[in-house]
């Protein structure tokens, strides 16, 4: 661990100027993520600067019907928060199956969509890692690759994107309100993040500097909606596969659905041929399996995570099957 | 027989004595102790597996505030030890990947951590092979496997009574490499005074520890103190000190007067105190029509270390679990450019009994007849290892009941017969067994103080386990007083010698030597001592060893569910039934054999050290990817025993309880996954993907 300088931010625009100019700098806010990485050895910024007191505890309601979440809000709070409750069940399903209590207390919202990748090689300053230093190599593709992308990869970095809450935010259309030097942008959460490509040192198209300072949900898609995370523990584990689905249901027919997965990929993966697939048709028991098919046509397996193709299959039937009320019956095939 | 004490504080449901000091974060753990002005050490560890360190620079840590002192091969002192793992910084050669080449002492951690990141060191790699199979060398046998068994055995002709069985089962299991990992890590506080050495380690054995640095330092044992009054768990990877200790004592000696502190990080927790090595065992069995066994083979291929050799015992439980006239069982090692392996909760009968155990299922299903009735015909009259009667066994009696209190009769035997809610459910069942150990070399003190006072005086080690509570409540029935008369005082090298918290043997052996002077204290001065009457004894020795088979017992149940869609799998229920003697204090009982079922759980279903074989390393080594089970994983468990005393092992009547838990755990939950599901999974852990089609 590199010795670095610490400063607590009292303004948004003065946190940006200080960190843009400084190729060395990084935000702080939570440091579930970010002290571990100083610890390991994975960043070694110069100087940190908090943000953690920026838009802490802020949720309001927009005139459209939608929520505004400060990008400092605690995971615990938010995932409490009543109109989140009521209106956004998807949002504290994902949050509250994600890391454990005391995390989700100093976890906030912008630091869990900011979290890196919890690939081993990453976290471990040892090893190569074309992320962590581009151009040494890429070990999970022929190594420990059990938790790794199975869709959307490159020959360059097989890592997975590791939060629960960025794929329920994907599944909510939810945006990002971004703070530059120059400026507010807003960018959607479905594109802020990238494929690795020939460059998995980026995670998101945010460039240095730029600060989340809110989230906005858009009025809620109304209809049911279930966060389903498979793991290899019960509790405290991130996703083998995740599914953030969301279904209105009209005379037996599927109106709309958005449908997401987690932890196949190195963003969370919104499923639009299986939405395509689905959308307009009743919801048999064939038809669900197709759209899943249809989804993982283009699945790449690795040495040891061929099982996340069936599971991955699997838990979207599965959730589908739930949401759309049981409208085809399971197989049963004991 | 031995002369029973009559139990009047032992069999109680009595708190910990050390508790409230725990609760209140008052108890000194060996990195706790307050000192003046201690320096910190941290070390710089290898990142290639095999070769040599050709250079150290040195130079930009030595320029940092604070630093004291830079730990080389080049300048450590020589050391007059022959083992690898303690051999720390003796040459410049790498033995596996992150092994100690240098240490850095500073001022604070902070310093100490940042100049041991500036120290550059560069090496000279060689080829290396890191699993069985890999090794060009092939595979060695051991001269004898730990505790002393011996490597093979072959009695009558194994390969005819498979030839001529009616019913048989050959298979492979595959155990992973799975690591210690106490919540206290592994520290070490070293100060040298004018030629004595006085360490602070986190140590089952502080005996133990005191004789292996005497040795690697060159020191008579008597200018070595060592002292430990608490311990954070260590489930057996305190047993003896390591590569840690070791640095830690070499740069405090070269800094005479200061204590030098260490405590390893958890990823260090991975490589630097030894591990349950991953293993394969092929499990042989021959059966009658009627299930009688005719013919019982184990063969261990076992991973271990190059530099030090670890040969788990892991064929011993079936040398002498069931009847069976043709029996043959073998251990061999694949030695690898790897971290040293060492004991970890009940090394050999873990791993053992998850292979014989879940063979005995597969045969009782190739028979047709119910897992439990199978071991019943095969129940043995004496010991098939050895030809001794057992001092006790109610393995029987285990089954019977266990199976009565978790309801086993209630299953349909089919596979997949239940559904609930989307779940497949089945139940499963094992055998668990563990020797009855006493350790000879154990001695004890009883003083008198005054005002009906008495000081019991052992240099026994707590883990954690509840010894400060049950070694009280010992002395208190041996001197016919109330618990709250004793002052116990345990854990430090200038105490009467004792052994180690292993083997599920302390208790056992320290309970003896208390007794033991505790009787000849009331010889000497009756019921009416004066202050400073004092009497030392030495605990008789355990003659019932040389004439009987010791061994406690136990059945283990579990209830499995695995999901259809996605494979999770998930233990609603896992209850055992123990055959542990008399038990000394139900509370602290509970928790061992809980807690050992717990392990063994987490062992069926989580923990999983991955080997990458380019880099040669685990590759998940931190809590947050090495999986143990937390406690959502956690439901109902439950550990009842029979209660009925063994006299003929010690003056308690108790048989050991520290690892009995976890042995038949994983083959009990494999088992019942079997039952579930149809799949029968033999390579740990039963990860969902095992179940996904
Ligand atoms: C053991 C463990 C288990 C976990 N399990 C899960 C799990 O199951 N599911 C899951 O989703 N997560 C899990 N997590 C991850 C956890 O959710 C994240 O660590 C946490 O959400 C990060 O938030 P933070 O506020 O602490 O971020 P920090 O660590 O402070 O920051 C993370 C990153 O975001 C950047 N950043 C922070 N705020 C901003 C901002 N406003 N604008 C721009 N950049 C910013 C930082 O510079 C840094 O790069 C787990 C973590 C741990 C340690
Ligand atoms: S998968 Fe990506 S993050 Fe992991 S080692 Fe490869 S390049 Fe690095």
């Amino acid at each position: 661990m590199k010795p670095f300088a610490y400063r607590r931010a009292t303004d948004a625009r003065s946190a940006v100027a200080t960190v843009a100019a400084d190729p060395d700098a990084a935000f702080l806010a939570g440091g579930t993520n970010l002290v571990d990485h100083l610890k390991l050895g994975v960043a070694c910024p110069s100087l940190l600067v908090d943000v953690s007191d920026l838009a802490a505890d802020l949720v309001e309601h927009l005139p459209d019907g939608g929520l505004r979440i400060g990008a400092g809000t605690r995971n615990s709070d938010l995932a409490a928060h009543p109109v989140v409750r009521a209106h956004y069940p998807l949002l504290s399903e994902a949050l509250l199956s994600g890391a454990s209590g005391q995390l989700r207390n100093a976890a906030t919202t912008a630091g869990n969509l900011l979290q890196r990748t919890r690939c081993g090689y990453f976290r471990d300053a040892t090893a190569p890692c074309n992320k962590r230093e581009p151009g040494s190599g890429c070990p999970a593709v022929a190594g420990h690759n059990r938790h790794h992308a199975i869709l959307g990869a490159s020959p360059d970095c097989v890592a997975t994107h590791p939060s629960d809450l960025a794929a329920a935010m994907v599944a909510l259309d939810a945006t990002a309100v971004v703070l530059g030097p120059d400026g507010e942008r807003r960018v959607p959460i479905g594109g802020l993040y990238r494929l690795p490509g020939d460059d998995p040192t980026r995670d998101t198209v945010l460039a240095h500097g730029e600060l989340i300072t809110a989230v906005e949900l858009p009025a809620p898609f109304g209809g049911r909606a279930r966060y389903r995370k498979v793991r290899d523990r019960a509790s405290f584990a991130f996703a083998l596969v995740s599914v953030a689905a969301a279904v209105r249901m009209h005379d037996g027919v599927v109106e709309d659905l958005r449908l997401v997965f987690g932890g196949l990929a190195h963003r969370p993966w919104r499923a639009a041929h299986a939405e395509d697939a689905l959308r307009g048709s009743a919801p048999t028991e064939v038809a669900l399996r197709a759209a899943a098919d249809a989804e993982l046509l283009d699945a790449r397996t690795l040495s040891g995570n061929g099982f996340k193709v069936p599971l991955a299959r699997n838990t979207l039937v599965s959730v589908l099957r739930e949401l759309t009320d049981g409208a085809a019956e399971p197989e049963d095939d004991a | 027989m031995t002369d029973q004490l009559t139990p009047n504080a032992i069999g109680r449901d009595v708190a910990r004595a050390d508790g409230p000091l725990k609760v209140l974060g008052a108890a000194p753990y060996a990195y706790d102790q307050p000192l003046t002005d201690p320096l910190y050490l941290c070390t710089v560890d290898a990142t290639v597996v095999r070769g040599r360190v050709a250079g150290v620079d040195a130079s930009a840590a030595l320029a940092m505030d604070g630093v004291e002192l830079v730990l080389t091969h080049e300048n450590a002192p020589e050391l007059s030890t022959e083992d690898g793992e303690l051999r720390v910084l003796q040459s410049p050669e790498v033995h596996f990947r992150g092994q100690v080449v240098a240490a850095v002492v500073a001022t604070t951690t902070e310093v100490a951590a940042a100049a041991a990141g500036a120290v550059v060191v560069t090496y000279d790699t060689e080829p290396f092979a890191v699993t069985a199979g890999s090794d060009p060398a092939g595979l060695h046998a051991p001269e004898k496997v730990n505790a002393g068994y011996p490597t093979d055995t072959d009695d009558g002709d194994l390969d005819a009574a498979v030839a001529a069985a009616a019913f048989t089962v050959d298979e492979e299991y595959t155990t992973a490499r799975t690591h210690n990992n106490p919540l206290e890590p592994h520290t070490t506080v070293a100060t040298w005074t004018g030629g004595d050495l006085h360490v602070f380690e986190a140590s089952q054995s502080v005996f133990g520890a005191r004789r292996v640095l005497a040795g690697v330092f060159g020191l008579d044992p008597e200018r070595v103190r060592v002292t430990c009054p608490y311990v954070g768990g260590g489930f057996g990877s305190k047993g003896s000190p390591h590569a840690g200790a070791v640095v830690t004592v070499m740069a405090a000696r070269m800094l005479p007067g200061r204590s030098v502190k260490f405590a390893l990080t958890r990823r260090q927790m991975f490589r630097l105190v030894g591990y349950r090595p991953r293993m394969t065992q092929r499990v042989r069995l021959a059966a009658a029509p009627d299930g009688t066994l005719t013919g019982v083979g184990v063969d261990v291929v076992q991973e271990s270390a190059r530099i030090k050799e670890y040969a788990e015992q892991t064929a011993v439980a079936a040398r002498m679990m069931y009847a069976a006239p043709n029996r043959r069982t073998s251990h061999r090692l694949a030695l690898l450019d790897i971290p040293v392996p060492t004991w970890m909760r009940a090394p050999g009968e873990a791993p053992g009994m998850f292979a014989l155990e879940t063979a005995i299922d597969e045969l009782a299903a190739r028979v047709g007849i119910d897992p439990i009735a199978l071991r019943v015909r095969n129940e043995p009259e004496r010991d098939p290892a050895t030809g001794k009667p057992f001092s006790s066994r109610h393995l029987v009696d285990c089954l019977h009941e266990g199976a009565d209190r978790f309801g086993w009769y209630d299953r349909d035997p089919r596979p997949r017969s239940r559904r609930v809610n989307g779940w497949l459910v089945g139940y499963g069942v094992a055998a668990s067994t563990y020797p009855a150990y006493r350790m000879p070399a154990n001695s004890a003190v009883v003083r008198y103080t005054a005002d009906d006072r008495y000081r019991v005086e052992i240099g026994a080690s707590d883990l954690g386990t509840g010894a400060w509570t049950a070694l009280a409540q010992i002395a208190a029935d041996a001197l016919g007083v109330p618990q709250d008369s004793i002052d116990l005082a345990i854990g430090d090298t200038r105490l009467p010698r004792a052994t180690v918290a292993g083997g599920s043997s302390g208790t056992a052996s320290w309970g003896t030597a208390i007794v033991e002077a505790a009787r000849a204290f009331r010889d000497k001065f009756g019921r009416t001592p004066e202050p400073d009457d004092e009497v030392f004894a030495d605990a008789p020795e355990n003659t019932a060893a040389k004439d009987f088979a010791l061994h406690g017992y136990g059945a283990q149940f579990a209830e499995v569910r695995v999901h259809e869609d996605t494979g999770e799998i998930r233990v609603p229920r896992l209850y055992g039934m123990f055959d542990a003697g008399r038990v000394i204090n139900p509370r602290t009982a509970r928790s061992q054999l809980v807690g050992g079922m717990t392990m063994g759980l987490s062992m069926a279903l989580h923990e999983d050290s991955v080997m990458d074989t380019a880099l040669g390393h685990t590759a998940n080594p931190d809590l947050g990817e090495y999986h143990i089970a937390a406690n959502a994983d956690v439901h109902e468990i439950r550990a009842d025993w029979l209660g009925i005393p063994d006299e003929r092992l010690n003056p308690m009547g108790s048989k050991g309880i520290g690892e009995i838990g976890i042995t038949g755990t994983a083959a009990a939950i494999a088992n019942a996954a079997h039952h579930a599901t149809g799949v029968r999974v033999r390579e740990l852990p039963i990860t969902l993907d095992k179940f996904l089609r």
